[in-house]
């Protein structure tokens, strides 16, 4: 089957990351596809490049990275709930006059109609949110 | 690429509109969505029915007031407006409390209509089960 997961929570604030990461490394695993996974909310912190976890725990930002870059996922980060939150890529840095950028390899920013495509072109579109 | 499949989408708005930030950011959604030609609904449950309703004044909170953007989606051919009929009542609304939202039916001489079909709980899960896509904020 192809999904497409949408991400609506942001990392160790809420489990619904962890969940999400769960079941698309479930699905990916059984011989399903994943069209894309979108990044929504403050689930846009996911793809933060700054993410300094404890040793101990689970590093989400990394995992979700490692895991995209196994099997080619397409990761997308919303621009427009990425922007109200501090999160920019390279390219929009400099575009906005910052001087700093922190979106995570593997990951990308795209519009919101990423969302829109990947729930049409999916099998089934599954949200982990709140 | 993707104009040709068209499929039911249904946006579930659960939560109040101030709140938190996702109803604004369901709205968003909608109006990005509205271009891609899908057949839309919108439900509006729980605190969710706050968001239409009227009058609202976010002055004092230094929110940005967005309920007049409700009053576009008639335009985006968005037209489907489901309440739930129980949170309205557990709320004590009805639906004289909520925004006249309105389109107007090409399929009928542009006749000015409502948007907004006051839904029992079981109807909405029947509509529910009608979905291919559902997206709940």
């Amino acid at each position: 089957m192809k999904f497409s997961i949408l991400v609506s929570e942001g990392p160790y604030q809420h489990q619904a990351s962890d969940s999400a990461y769960l079941f698309t490394k479930a699905a990916l695993e059984k011989g399903h596809e994943i069209f894309r996974v979108f990044f929504y909310h403050d689930g846009v912190n996911n793809a933060s490049r700054l993410t300094v976890p404890p040793q101990d725990d689970r590093h989400i930002v990394n995992r979700w990275a490692e895991l995209g870059k196994k099997y080619n996922l397409d990761l997308v980060v919303c621009i427009a709930a990425a922007q109200r939150r501090g999160m920019l890529d390279e390219k929009e840095a400099k575009r906005q006059g910052k001087n700093a950028d922190n979106l995570n390899e593997g990951f990308r920013i795209s519009g919101l109609g990423q969302l829109i495509e990947a729930g049409i072109q999916a099998d089934r579109l599954v949200e982990f949110g709140d | 690429m993707s104009e040709e499949i068209k499929k039911k989408f249904l946006y579930v708005n659960r939560k109040a509109p101030y709140g938190t930030i996702y109803a604004l950011e369901s709205l968003e959604v909608v109006l990005i969505g509205a271009a891609f030609d899908q057949d839309v609904s919108l439900a509006f449950v729980d605190d969710g029915v706050y968001q239409l309703k009227k009058d609202q004044d976010t002055s004092l909170s230094e929110m940005k007031n967005f309920s007049p953007t409700y009053r576009a989606l008639g335009d985006y051919d968005v037209n489907k407006l489901f309440v739930e009929k129980e949170s309205l009542e557990a709320r004590g609304l009805t639906l004289d409390d909520l925004m006249n939202l309105t389109y107007e039916d090409e399929d009928d001489d542009w006749a000015e209509k409502s948007s907004i079909h006051v839904i029992t709980r079981s109807e909405l899960a029947k509509l529910m089960e009608e979905q291919d896509v559902i997206l709940s904020f």
